[in-house]
């Protein structure tokens, strides 16, 4: 039996919440396809998709960990892993004082739905506009999940774990879908991003830290202490906007 | 459709690095930047890089609240 170390759950945590958000916004479009233009054509879209992401994720990541020096490759990657944090955050504190519109799944669906009910099908064979959007929907929401997976498995030389996490996300998912359906503004949506939000600016600043000889106090561990004060502060900058927003 | 698909990957990097929110592609520098200029100097490090980050961060969102 091994150690499991407060990174590695971090890890599994952050591409399996990542994974989750960035497949619910895809199964939006691949049920909205289906539904409209049929199932055989958008589930070969979302197999295209996926192949090519697995891929991606093979041809990028094994490289990255068996070529680039681990030091270099966990400053890089922290500062993408960054990057992308903050952007979620910013978005997540924007939302929570309706600053930002929220994301709403059944309004991107019943747009979807209405775009595609009106172009013709085809009569016979594969309908090309449903591949399409499964496909488009599936990759481009993909696309990041591979960046967290790739970014987050190489620096820890997890990715399998990172590509195990992603992939029980697309498992709950696609079971979700077939339960849900339609009803997919249920999932917490707004919160999970805030929460990787959360996560990847932690996971990032500690990459950086590592990575750059500084170091963190109790290394894994302080990772739950970024965690805290990454979050104690979406609180209260939530808080605080919304009380701004409120005020006369 | 090379062409294509050259303009589609940088433009997926513009977007990514840059995007509507440059100021945290320049912060992420910083942070690295700190992050190497602090290694001799780790209690210090441990309080400036969340710092900058949350920032930044709060800097960004009441730009965008003053635009509003």
């Amino acid at each position: 039996m091994g150690i499991v170390r407060t990174s590695d759950v971090v890890l599994i945590v952050t591409v399996f919440a990542a994974s989750l958000v960035e497949m619910v916004e895809a199964l939006t479009l691949v049920v909205a396809a289906g539904t409209t233009r049929g199932w055989r054509s958008a589930l070969e879209g979302v197999a295209a998709a996926l192949v090519v992401l697995s891929t991606l994720v093979l041809a990028i990541g094994v490289p990255l960990i068996h070529y680039v020096p681990i030091n270099t490759l966990r400053v890089v990657v922290g500062a993408m892993l960054l990057l992308l944090g903050m952007g979620w955050l910013r978005k997540a504190w924007l939302r929570s004082s309706d600053l930002k519109a929220k994301h709403d799944e059944d309004q991107v669906f019943r747009d979807t739905v209405s775009r595609l009910s009106s172009t013709a099908k085809p009569a016979a064979g594969r309908d090309g506009v449903a591949f399409a959007i499964a496909f488009k929907g599936v990759f481009l929401e993909g696309t990041e999940v591979v960046l967290i997976v790739i970014s987050l498995g190489a620096s820890s030389h997890r990715l399998g774990l990172a590509t195990l996490a992603a992939l029980g996300a697309v498992v709950v998912v696609a079971v979700a879908g077939l339960v849900l359906v339609r009803q997919l503004s249920v999932v917490p949506e707004n919160t999970l991003k805030a929460i990787v939000g959360v996560f990847l600016c932690s996971f990032g600043l500690f990459w950086v830290g590592e990575g750059s000889g500084m170091g963190w106090p109790g290394h894994d561990a302080s990772l739950l202490v970024l965690i805290g004060i990454f979050a104690a502060s979406t609180l209260v900058a939530g808080r605080a906007l919304r009380r701004d927003s409120v005020a006369p | 459709m090379i062409r294509r698909a050259l303009r589609s990957f940088g433009e997926f990097w513009w977007n990514f690095l840059i995007g509507d929110t440059p100021e945290f592609f320049f912060v992420t520098i910083v942070v690295v930047v700190v992050a190497y200029a602090l290694h001799r100097e780790r209690t210090v490090g441990v309080i400036v890089l969340p710092v900058i980050v949350l920032g930044a961060l709060a800097l960004s969102t009441l730009r965008v609240r003053a635009r509003k």
